[in-house]
């Protein structure tokens, strides 16, 4: 009799753990997803912000025709591919992230374009949500590696591997990307 | 590194349930005591005295759960603001809270020269930060990064609950002890009068003792779990912002205001991100009466940590 009791409270404890397990690579799983959908959020933050930059611009330095078709065409290229996977997306943003660099340098050679609030406030929009993507590709990146290392921990691995957990990537900046980080130029004082 | 941050986080968590229940625990002698010291020593007496004194302060501490962010953002003077009131501060505090995957919390400014900053709320869907003017006007972007990363480790860490609920009910502590304390002397001056049966003698003495000690532990243990989180809100700063120099040099800053706050109130003390009332011991003390560790300590383990 006892003995059935200690098998019913054993098996009661791994189901308890088993539940523990399962739900919390659910919840890792969900991080991640809800981390990259964040990365898309900001992504998108910044096409819409481009117009209006476009516009201000133009007021001031309308013959910078060059510079403000590259932005226009890097940003309308950067919207098709979204949502077209990574190694896509990360070459266009990074090409829109250079034409960029150059139209806020505009900004130097026109000093009434450089004290005009509106691309004060726009500049400080874009930088930030430049800033906002990288923190959400680092947010994504911890998620990733808290959902891989539970996936691959022992015991949980067993759970992970009998219920097909399916694996996340890391974000890597594409090849393009990294040259187009590379390439911000240096501010001097 | 980030396993062991999820760690503390769940240690942190787990903390919340131990400190209620010691501190259950405790408000439950006081309860007992009180109902000894009053009846005389009557078992029923003491255990109804048990049954109301936890109800009572189950039912205080829930109320005050709900509302204590708002007392708290009241008593600290501060006043909500929009974006267009300050949208490199709201961008800053937005990209903070992208970087540790929850959402924005409500920004607050407290109009004072004085330096601070602070976060409180229930849990991260729910959370505020404050900054003082002082403070805000004083830091680059950088710093200013540092600060807000730190605050927001306070609510990805669950600090801010932790705290709260340790005041809370360490509040109820100290109200209860100063209530034993009256009733002791009141009990203690009538009985010479009526000379009557003494054995609530014995209670007198437990519950004056209780009342003299109930506080101190309460608040040494407070004063502890405050000085561990700001280790632990340093660290989740420069993990969300990779970047150490900005909250050191933010830190460094800090310690050299004199000006106090405004609307200074010890029992939040613990909030904000340095003390505001010993600034300047603060630089090297190290004590177990210190809500936050020396700034020289905690600029050498930031250091330490970069990455």
């Amino acid at each position: 009799m006892s003995g059935f009791i200690v098998l019913l409270l054993f098996i009661g404890a791994v189901a308890m753990w088993f539940i523990g397990a399962y739900n919390g690579l659910v919840g890792k799983r969900i991080a991640c997803d809800n981390a990259w959908s964040q990365i898309d959020i900001q992504l998108k933050r910044r096409h819409d912000l481009i117009p209006n930059l476009i516009e201000t611009v133009k007021g001031y330095a309308s013959h910078e025709k060059g510079t403000l078709e590259a932005v226009i065409a890097a940003r309308n290229s950067a919207v098709q591919v979204a949502g077209q996977g990574a190694a896509a997306q990360g070459s266009a943003e990074g090409a829109l992230t250079s034409t960029l660099n150059r139209l806020f340098a505009l900004g130097e050679a026109y000093p009434d374009l450089k004290a005009n609030t509106n691309f004060q406030s726009l500049q400080e929009e874009l930088s930030s949500t430049e800033n906002r993507i990288g923190f959400a590709r680092q947010n994504y990146n911890d998620c990733v590696g808290l959902y891989k290392t539970a996936k691959q921990s022992f015991p949980t691995n067993f759970v992970a591997n009998s219920f097909n957990f399916e694996d996340r990537a890391f974000f890597e900046l594409g090849a393009d990307e990294k040259v187009a980080v590379q390439a911000v130029p240096q501010v001097k004082f | 590194m980030i396993e062991t941050f999820e760690t503390q986080i769940a240690a942190n968590k787990r903390s919340t349930v131990f400190i209620v229940a010691g501190l259950c625990a405790l408000l439950a002698v006081i309860g007992a005591t009180l109902g000894g010291a009053v009846s005389n020593g009557d078992p029923s007496a003491m255990m109804t005295s048990l049954v109301i004194t936890f109800i009572g302060s189950a039912l205080g501490a829930l109320i005050s759960y709900h509302y204590a962010p708002d007392i708290v953002l009241g008593l600290t003077g501060s006043k909500r603001i929009a974006k267009v009131d300050d949208p490199e501060l709201f961008n800053v505090v937005e990209e903070m809270s992208i970087a540790a995957g929850i959402p924005m919390p409500s920004v607050y400014l407290v109009n004072d020269a004085a330096m601070n900053a602070f976060a409180t709320g229930k849990d991260p869907a729910h959370a505020a930060v404050s900054i003082t003017t002082g403070l805000r006007s004083r830091l680059s972007r950088e710093e200013l990064q540092g600060v807000i990363a730190h605050e927001i480790g306070h609510i990805v860490n669950y600090d801010i609950r932790l705290m709260m609920v340790a005041a809370v009910v360490g509040g109820a502590i100290a109200l209860l002890s100063d209530f034993i304390w009256r009733t002791g002397r009141y009990r203690g001056g009538s009985r010479r009068y009526h000379r009557e049966n003494n054995s609530g003698g014995i209670f007198l003495v437990i519950g004056i003792v209780v009342a003299l000690v109930a506080p101190i532990v309460s608040k040494l243990l407070q004063l502890a779990i405050s000085r561990q989180r700001e280790f632990l809100a340093d660290a989740t700063a420069v993990k969300l912002t990779r970047n150490p120099h900005g909250l050191s040099s933010a830190l460094v800053k800090l310690v050299t205001d004199t000006d106090p706050l405004d609307h200074e109130n010890r029992a939040l003390e613990h909030l904000y991100i340095v003390s505001p009332t010993r600034k300047l011991n603060e630089a090297n003390l190290d004590s177990v009466w210190s809500t936050h560790p020396p700034i020289r300590a905690r600029v050498q383990r930031i250091m330490s940590l970069a990455v």
